[in-house]
């Protein structure tokens, strides 16, 4: 069985390029930091410390986010702007785990009651709540409560035949209705503040060397296997159809092609990574608060894959790395500047890259041995 | 439908039909039968009701009154546009829509018919039968050799064709075909002639053209429409000689 799953996503792998080379990159840096990390001393010029193996990790959590934006978007043309939504509402499904785990060592010891509840004077833990305590179940949740908001959002705005740019500005207001929700203290989510100061994780110390390198290794392995996924899913016949959705939707279906089912899959599937990616921040950073949810998260993620370059999942990857790096030395070095410096970027790309990044790369590597053969 | 008409075993037989779009009568009793096998051309000025027909027999219109058979059991009247394409009708738009995006055998595998679930396309390998049905099917259109172009690169002729394979995978027994050649060269409406002559028999046609030099190249029976209903119908000489025909349609 096991075997046979892997087979389809393998045998896909043999047409795709950029993504062996992807997968390459990412085994070496997954065996490479965390030994970088662990081996040579602190002061040795070989050490790379946690704070940069963090780092990667949550950039490699972009990176899937990321892949979920391109799955959608990229290959069935659907642009969706609330994606952060379902990044943080499996980020909170890990905060809650987490929050439970703390446990006597908060600040005021209950045992059941996270801390911000007893500063609300609540009494008793509310319903949905419930559960968190065990991981498989929060483990579950994280991936049906972004699942079950795609699938109930889509479904009503794909049957509808709500598309194009409408789609955009409703996903705008989901993730911004979520984001004004989750700030009342009264709906059981720490407010503004969020959940912090988690201790542990499946009973691991989140701050012991070991946990850390374990999160990093799980986030690479998350990674490769969303990339492997999306991969097997888009160069299936399924795949041909949701491309031939976004070229031509009216022809697919007068092909017989129910084109509300296919999206709503595609739809529920980007979730789902996405909810996964956020539940892999979330330990990683130490913080969820719901700043998460706010709109212009959910267009920075859209930006990263316009600049790295949009229907090749590898593309995705690059860009989500490119500009959370740049974002990361900008705003420590011209922290006014940051902004400035994205919309250029995007403008940039948009006019003088439509493939993104990947694509001029491809693009000239093919020029150039076009040129070597004639 | 009449017995008549039963008798002859058509494959399409509209009777009668009206279609008023705010008080102008796009068809006014159009009557056609069409037979089995049949290489029909449909001709008329702008305006004559041509696409309109086409409208109604493939669900597109609604008529306001009249009928329209398919084979002699089928009420087409009765059923919805994606309900007739199952049934055996394809039609070919004029403008050709082909996804550029992909191989041209990617596009006939996505014509393809049989069940389109999302899950059983993720898994859905092409069988050998269904590899052979393509390679024929490509073989008449005549693009085997560009079997593996993405199809926005094939020139307008070669799309047109292509498009025409999308309809004939799915082995529909009426073709409804709209002004193949506008836009072609002589070249590809010479090929476009003799594949649309190959088709007659094993499927009925219906094509609807400006083009009288190709009508004349293709059909052995015409069918002329002005405002909304038959004027005459015929071989091509006769319709050229027809005294009508000349006032309304050559304006002579």
């Amino acid at each position: 069985m096991a075997d046979q799953l892997l087979a389809g996503p393998l045998a896909s792998l043999r047409a795709d390029r950029g993504g062996r080379y992807f997968l390459c990159l990412l085994l070496a840096t997954a065996v490479a930091v965390p030994l970088l990390n662990s081996l040579p001393g602190a002061d040795s010029a070989l050490h790379l410390s946690s704070f940069t193996m963090n780092l990667i990790g949550k950039y490699m959590t972009y990176a899937m986010l990321a892949i979920a934006v391109d799955l959608i978007w990229g290959y069935c043309g659907i642009l969706s702007l609330g994606h952060g939504a379902f990044f943080a509402l499996g980020g909170y499904a890990m905060g809650m785990y987490l929050m439970r785990q703390i446990g006597t060592r908060g600040v005021y010891g209950d045992p059941v009651l996270p801390d911000f509840m007893i500063f609300l004077n609540w009494t008793e833990l509310p319903w949905f709540w419930h559960g968190f305590q065990s991981f498989p179940y929060a483990l579950l949740m994280i991936v049906l409560v972004p699942a079950a908001l795609a699938l109930a959002f889509g479904f009503l705005a794909f049957r509808s035949r709500v598309s194009g740019v409408y789609f955009s500005i409703i996903t705008q207001a989901l993730t911004y209705a979520l984001m004004l929700a989750f700030f009342r203290n009264d709906m059981g989510f720490g407010g503004n503040n969020g959940f912090t100061d988690f201790k542990d994780i499946l009973g691991f110390n989140l701050q012991a060397p070991g946990t850390r390198i374990a999160l990093f290794l799980a986030t690479a392995l998350g990674l490769a296997a969303s990339y492997l996924l999306c991969r097997f899913v888009v160069s299936s016949r399924a795949g041909r159809v949701i491309e031939a959705i976004r070229d031509a939707e009216s022809r697919a279906r007068f092909l017989g092609y129910r084109v509300e089912s296919y999206k709503l899959w595609v739809f529920v599937l980007s979730a789902i990574i996405a909810g996964l990616a956020g539940a892999l921040y979330v330990p990683q950073v130490g913080i969820i608060n719901p700043s998460e949810f706010s709109p212009t998260n959910s267009i920075e993620i859209v930006i990263w894959v316009a600049i790295g370059g949009r229907g090749t999942l590898y593309g995705a990857v690059v860009g989500a790395f490119l500009v959370n790096f740049a974002k990361t030395y900008f705003t420590g070095a011209l922290p006014s500047f940051w902004l400035y410096a994205l919309g250029s970027l995007f403008i940039g790309v948009t006019l003088f890259l439509p493939y993104g990044v990947v694509g001029a790369v491809s693009r000239s590597g093919f020029t150039r041995l076009r040129g070597s053969l004639s | 439908m009449s017995e008549a008409a039963a008798a002859r075993s058509l494959m399409l037989s509209v009777e009668d039909v009206t279609v008023s779009f705010d008080g102008f009568r796009a068809l006014n009793a159009l009557t056609l039968h069409v037979e089995i096998g049949e290489l029909r051309c449909i001709i008329g000025p702008n305006g004559a009701g041509k696409t309109t027909m086409m409208d109604v027999i493939t669900g597109k219109t609604r008529p306001d009154r009249g009928s329209a058979w398919f084979g002699s059991s089928t009420d087409l009247l009765q059923l919805t546009e994606p309900e007739i394409a199952q049934a055996g009708i394809g039609r070919k738009f004029q403008k050709p829509t082909v996804f550029e995006n992909q191989s041209v055998i990617a596009n006939l595998e996505l014509a393809m018919s049989g069940a389109k679930t999302v899950w059983k396309w993720l898994r859905a390998r092409t069988t050998p039968q269904q590899l052979e049905r393509i390679d024929a099917v490509l073989a008449t259109i005549g693009l085997s050799d560009l079997r593996a172009q993405r199809a926005g690169a094939l020139s307008h002729g070669q799309k047109q064709w292509l498009e025409i394979g999308m309809l004939l995978i799915q082995d529909p027994r009426l073709l409804l075909v709209d002004e193949p050649v506008a836009g072609m060269t002589p070249q590809e409406i010479e090929r476009t002639a003799e594949l649309l002559v190959s088709l007659a028999g094993k499927h009925t046609l219906i094509v609807v053209e400006h083009d009288m030099e190709f009508v004349r190249s293709i059909a052995n029976k015409v069918t002329v429409l002005h405002e909304g209903s038959v004027l005459a119908e015929g071989d091509m000489s006769a319709i050229q000689a027809d005294v009508k025909v000349k006032q309304v349609y050559l304006g002579e």
